[in-house]
């Protein structure tokens, strides 16, 4: 890859812990964030990664039409592991114009409008005066939110491509930087709980009644987390600490093939993985730990595993870290991206939770506990409902 | 910073506006603008089963996007894409809130797979084979000014063909009161990084903070307000009078698109 990109501040806040350290010390004790489900009114047998006390969080007074589930957890990870700070000081640096802004979503503040829908005039049918679409429903409102609480005038987008969105904004934010069009870019993803996917995924029958086992034999369905994951990307400087971590390859694919099935032998995803080793001018074997997909339903988990035993053969190290956040949908991009430059900087493979017998027909090197070692590459994936494929590869700078 | 491409394909859609070809006469005020209820054709490359389960944004960024190809030249299945829908299909959306309010919250698998905001794109690559990469976006109001952004770094960082749909339909009651975009509304641009005998025009776009053109017509700048996707109409009313020209388009509260349009 001819230009590398610095990623010089990153953070997430999961159901596995709010901010880096709590992530990186849960990932080193495989303690996960999954718990049955008591969000809401819901009435399913499940497990979900929900992020505590986001209720709490206090929305800023010029920000309150905001005020909604997701953009509380959105201020909440922004203002961990001096992120917000790093923005800032970035801002100070470019001018707010040449800062640009790029949130994966899948929902959005839809539960905003989903208990409007239950207060709604019983005369009229209107939703009450207190809902405001612009500012909480619409699926630009998280990147609205992130633009104004940095006062920015630069560019702005919410990337909404269902599972893969927060893995996209890399991509979309590598262009903008590229064209010249901005200085540094705000990248994250932030989804959290609603209706509409619980109830969603449950009637595909894809939801499991107990926490999610990634690539296990049984698994039977995913367990649907929320988080809020961002990341500062700059154009790499001269000079850079060893464990600095770079973003060096980005693959995107669509399977053309079905709306909510994958394609069965992993086409979509086997391309974005070979156009991302492509752009990094990477070999497989050069890659050293594979943050998998893995949401846990049969269908997703066969067709990710042929494309990545078809690219990698059975030896590259590789879980999914849903079974610990749970599958945090438009956020798992992002998330993901953190968990592999923890593991990057740490040297520090992390296992996949709740699998107890890796599926036999997926000849995988599916990690049951944690690895610690140098680690050079790495490679996540993210597939999207609809087929909106993205791989994303780092490195450290060393 | 200035970032450049080739129009080489234009589709449109909207009420009153049936095609690229019959609506230029409009733009350019040499026929009355007649505001209609947009006309959303079925989407006959979609399978039997997909075409049953597609709502009005899946018609509007089919119609739209393939009538820009096929004045473009180019093969649909070799298209980058960039989706840029201000929301996604309101219908279903109402439907879907309309039962987790009631007592019987088990919504449809295809309710559910419709409601994802990449569902346009999704079957998009169902009917064109397209495999290759779709960005999906959206940027409320401004979400012409973010597709056009996108899809031009596309094409000049990346040396590809892209496909722009910005693309808007409209909420049922009682989601209409709250967002009232007016009617379906869509603008599909192929852009190129080089100049071919399809191409149309030339475009160069920068960030500005100069004001937004408007447009003459009373309800043709009202439909430019009324729908996210119609603020690309100046763009397309300047590409219309086949002159250099200048226009500024509408994009976020505190920033807009200067775009230079050189006809081919």
């Amino acid at each position: 890859m001819l230009n590398a990109l610095h990623i010089s501040s990153f953070t997430t806040t999961s159901a596995m812990g709010r901010g880096l350290d709590q992530t990186l010390a849960s990932l080193r004790q495989c303690r996960g964030g999954l718990l049955p489900c008591a969000f809401d009114n819901v009435e399913l047998t499940t497990f979900i990664g929900e992020v505590p006390d986001v209720e709490a969080v206090s929305m800023p007074p010029q920000l309150s039409a905001f005020n909604c589930r997701n953009n509380r957890l959105a201020k909440l990870g922004l203002e961990q592991d001096g992120f917000d700070i790093a923005v800032r000081t970035a801002i100070e640096r470019y001018g707010p114009a040449r800062v640009g802004v790029f949130i994966g979503t899948s929902t959005a503040g839809i539960l905003q409008t989903e208990l409007a829908y239950r207060r709604r005039d019983s005369a009229t049918g209107a939703l009450p005066p207190d809902f405001i679409y612009h500012t909480t429903h619409s699926t630009f409102s998280v990147a609205d939110f992130t633009r104004r609480y940095f006062n920015l005038s630069g560019p702005a987008v919410a990337v909404s491509s269902a599972c893969s969105s927060s893995a996209k904004v890399f991509s979309s934010a590598r262009r903008m930087l590229a064209a010249g069009l901005i200085d540094a870019a705000v990248v994250g993803g932030v989804d959290s709980l609603c209706l509409t996917t619980l109830y969603g995924f449950n009637s595909l029958g894809l939801i499991s009644e107990q926490a999610c086992r990634p690539f296990d034999a049984d698994r039977n369905g995913i367990s649907i987390g929320e988080a809020a994951a961002f990341a500062l990307l700059e154009r790499t400087p001269e000079h850079l600490a060893a464990d600095a971590v770079l973003l060096l390859g980005i693959g995107e694919s669509s399977d053309a093939y079905h709306m909510s099935s994958p394609h069965p032998q992993g086409l979509g995803a086997r391309m974005a993985m070979q156009d991302a080793l492509c752009m990094a001018a990477l070999k497989p074997a050069d890659i050293d730990y594979i943050n998998l997909h893995g949401t846990a339903t049969q269908s997703n988990d066969a067709s990710e595993g042929k494309a990545v035993f078809d690219l990698f053969g059975s030896d590259t190290p590789c879980s999914s870290t849903k079974g610990a956040t749970g599958h945090t949908l438009g956020a798992a991009g992002g998330v993901e991206a953190v968990i592999c430059a923890l593991t990057l900087q740490n040297g520090l493979l992390p296992a996949g939770l709740n699998t107890v017998h890796p599926d036999p027909e997926l000849s995988l090197n599916y990690l049951l506990k944690n690895r610690e070692q140098p680690v050079e590459f790495v490679l996540s994936n993210s597939f999207g409902f609809g087929g909106t494929n993205c791989s994303l590869i780092f490195g450290r700078a060393n | 910073m200035t970032i450049s491409a080739y129009i080489d394909g234009i589709g449109l859609l909207g009420p009153g506006l049936n095609d690229w070809p019959s609506a230029q006469s409009i733009l350019l005020g040499q026929q009355t603008y007649q505001p209609s209820k947009t006309v959303l054709p079925s989407p006959i490359l979609l399978p039997t089963a997909e075409r049953r389960r597609s709502g009005a944004v899946i018609k509007l960024t089919l119609a739209a996007g393939l009538e820009a190809i096929a004045a473009s030249g180019q093969e649909a299945k070799k298209l980058a894409s960039v989706f840029s829908l201000s929301g996604g299909d309101g219908e279903n959306c109402h439907a879907i809130c309309e039962m987790l309010a009631s007592e019987d919250r088990a919504i449809s698998p295809t309710r559910f797979h419709n409601s994802v905001h990449n569902a346009a794109a999704g079957y998009w690559g169902i009917a064109t084979g397209a495999m290759t990469n779709a960005s999906v976006l959206s940027a409320f109001d401004a979400s012409f000014g973010a597709g056009l952004l996108e899809a031009m770094a596309q094409v000049v960082v990346d040396d590809i063909h892209t496909l722009l749909l910005a693309c808007d339909t409209p909420y049922p009651e009682p989601l209409h009161s709250t967002r009232p975009i007016t009617d379906a509304f869509g603008i599909a641009l192929v852009l190129a990084p080089r100049r071919s005998t399809h191409s149309v025009a030339h475009i160069s776009v920068a960030i500005t903070d100069a004001c937004a053109n408007t447009l003459n017509d009373g309800a043709l700048e009202s439909l430019r307000l009324g729908i996210p996707a119609a603020r690309g109409l100046p763009l397309l009313e300047a590409i219309a009078t086949r002159q250099n020209a200048r226009v500024v388009l509408d994009y976020l509260d505190n920033c807009r698109l200067d775009v230079t349009v050189t006809p081919c």
